[in-house]
């Protein structure tokens, strides 16, 4: 295998006295699907958002294609803020609240950023970003405001809107946990296609089912570490940890209690 | 000397004189207001503690002193340090600077309005803070402040009429000089009464303008 797109080492994360995440090491080859899971509070979101600095790591290092950060205080990589920047342009980062900017119609929130940010003209940008929303069935909507859009149009337009900077990996926290359970699955499907076409994703999700079908990987998160790491049958169908079993069997109990109220499981 | 209303004919575009410099000082008023409010609400936010105890203390000092005095302050107060202004430049200073704590509060409480989402998904996408405050959320704020901005601005309007007080003519002043000569209080206060109206339904005319043309866009 080539040298991994992404590569975290040691990376430590504290918000006051709590330690968040307690050295993480983690590499990404081009084209992996890397789902993460684990209990709420076990980090999952903040390691996401350290990957594109949303964060400030405390420690650790990053290599990111060519970029390499290291966050030890007073280290002579520690990223400047137009270095910052410009490893964001490269990230896509989708939300579990879809966060499209009320006052741009859809054509404009795909288009902000690469004319802004990469300097494309405004006709070339539109246009790309037409095709963008033809893709996902959304065209109609180009010059319609985002509350006129259901949730899962949102976010599938707030993943587009992420893709129209060419990103070269994608982060997604938890994008369909806002949603209404009949509009999880278009918003799923989106994600699926991307993964097929090869993007490098990692992805925190409830979705079980779904880590297991579109990833190549599942993490396991338990309290600021990655406790498990390996392909999804591994890692879903035989745990090693119980508290990775409990974990699973927790999230099992949830779906079945869903389901038992008359709502696809998640 | 009998007077009848249709006296006040004459008095006409004695009125329509002093309307327009209530109209242009609450004009200038207001943007020395939006300025200076937008830079305490930002002043506010800043990382550096000095700038936000300045923002605090702007807001303070404002608030808790009377307008009249802020009036005193600038038009009296300034020569003695050599700075001569006239009194329709001291007097939209003033009530600008008065006005801009107010708007500096109202801009505040907009900004606690916009969702956390709404900036981490611009920095997200590599905007800087600057881009992100310049394009998603400062335009956002504006929507959302039109009504209580406005309710401002009538008040700096109705403010001008303080400023009778450092020999501005403007309609207050006006009225009282022709009630000098005329001994007519009640007919010419009510004019002026009437001609305050008249600006103040034309500022909130022109809100609800605005307000539109947002609720449009959304
Ligand atoms: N900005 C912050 N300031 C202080 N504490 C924070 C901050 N962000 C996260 N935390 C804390 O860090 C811990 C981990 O949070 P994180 O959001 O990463 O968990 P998570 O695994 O994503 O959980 P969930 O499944 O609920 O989203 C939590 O205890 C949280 O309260
Ligand atoms: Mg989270």
């Amino acid at each position: 295998m080539s040298a991994p797109l992404l590569k975290i080492r040691g990376l430590r994360k504290s918000f006051g006295e709590t330690e968040v995440l307690k050295g993480i090491d983690l590499e990404v080859g081009q084209g992996e699907v890397v789902s993460i899971i684990g209990a709420s509070g076990s980090g999952k979101s903040t390691f996401l958002r350290c990957i594109n600095v949303m964060e400030m790591p405390d420690e650790g290092f990053l290599d990111f294609a060519d970029v390499h950060f290291d966050y030890r205080e007073g280290a002579r990589a520690r990223p400047t803020d137009a270095q910052l920047r410009a490893l964001r342009a490269r990230i896509g980062m989708v939300f579990q609240s879809y966060n499209l900017w009320p006052h741009m119609t859809v054509l404009q929130n795909i288009t902000e950023a690469p004319v802004r940010l990469r300097g494309v003209p405004r006709r070339e940008a539109e246009e790309e970003a037409r095709a963008l929303l033809a893709r996902i069935g959304l065209l109609e909507k180009q010059d319609a405001y985002p509350s006129k859009l259901s949730g899962g149009q949102q976010q599938r337009v707030a993943i587009v809107r992420a893709l129209a900077m060419k990103p070269e990996v994608m982060l997604f926290d938890e994008v369909t946990s806002a949603l209404d359970p009949e509009l999880v699955g278009e918003v799923l499907t989106l994600m699926a296609q991307l993964a097929r076409e090869g993007m490098t994703m990692l992805l925190v999700t409830h979705e079980i089912d779904f880590a297991r079908e579109v990833s190549s990987r599942v993490l396991f998160f338990d309290n600021g570490v990655i406790a498990e790491d390996g392909p999804p049958d591994a890692v879903l169908r035989t745990p090693r940890s119980e508290r990775l079993r409990g974990f699973l069997a927790r999230m099992l109990h949830r779906d079945a209690i869903d389901t038992a109220h008359g709502e696809t499981p998640a | 000397m009998t007077f009848t209303w249709s006296d006040l004919a004459n008095y006409g575009p004695g009125f329509l004189n002093a309307a327009g410099i209530v109209f242009g000082i609450t004009i200038c008023a207001i943007l020395v207001s939006w300025a200076t409010g937008l830079a305490v609400a930002l002043g506010n936010r800043s990382e550096l503690r000095a700038v936000r105890g300045l923002a605090a203390f702007y807001v303070w000092f404002i608030r808790g002193t009377p307008t009249l005095i802020q009036i005193f302050l600038i038009y009296f107060g300034l020569p003695q340090f050599g700075l001569r202004i006239s009194p329709f430049t001291a007097g939209f200073i003033a009530l600008g600077l008065n006005s801009g704590a107010y708007v500096a509060e109202i801009i505040r409480s907009g900004l606690s309005a916009i969702p956390k989402g709404q900036t981490e998904s611009a920095l997200a996408l590599g905007f800087s803070r600057r881009e992100t405050m310049q394009r998603i959320i400062l335009p956002q704020v504006c929507r959302i402040i039109v009504p209580p901005i406005t309710n401002e601005a009538i008040t700096t309007l109705k403010n001008t009429s303080l400023l009778s007080t450092i020999t501005v003519v403007e309609l207050t002043l006006y009225a009282q000089t022709i009630i000098a000569r005329t001994y007519r209080p009640f007919e010419f206060y009510i004019s002026a009464a009437i001609v305050y109206l008249v600006l103040t339904t034309v500022l909130s005319h022109l809100a609800t303008r605005v307000e539109k043309r947002y609720a449009a866009m959304s």
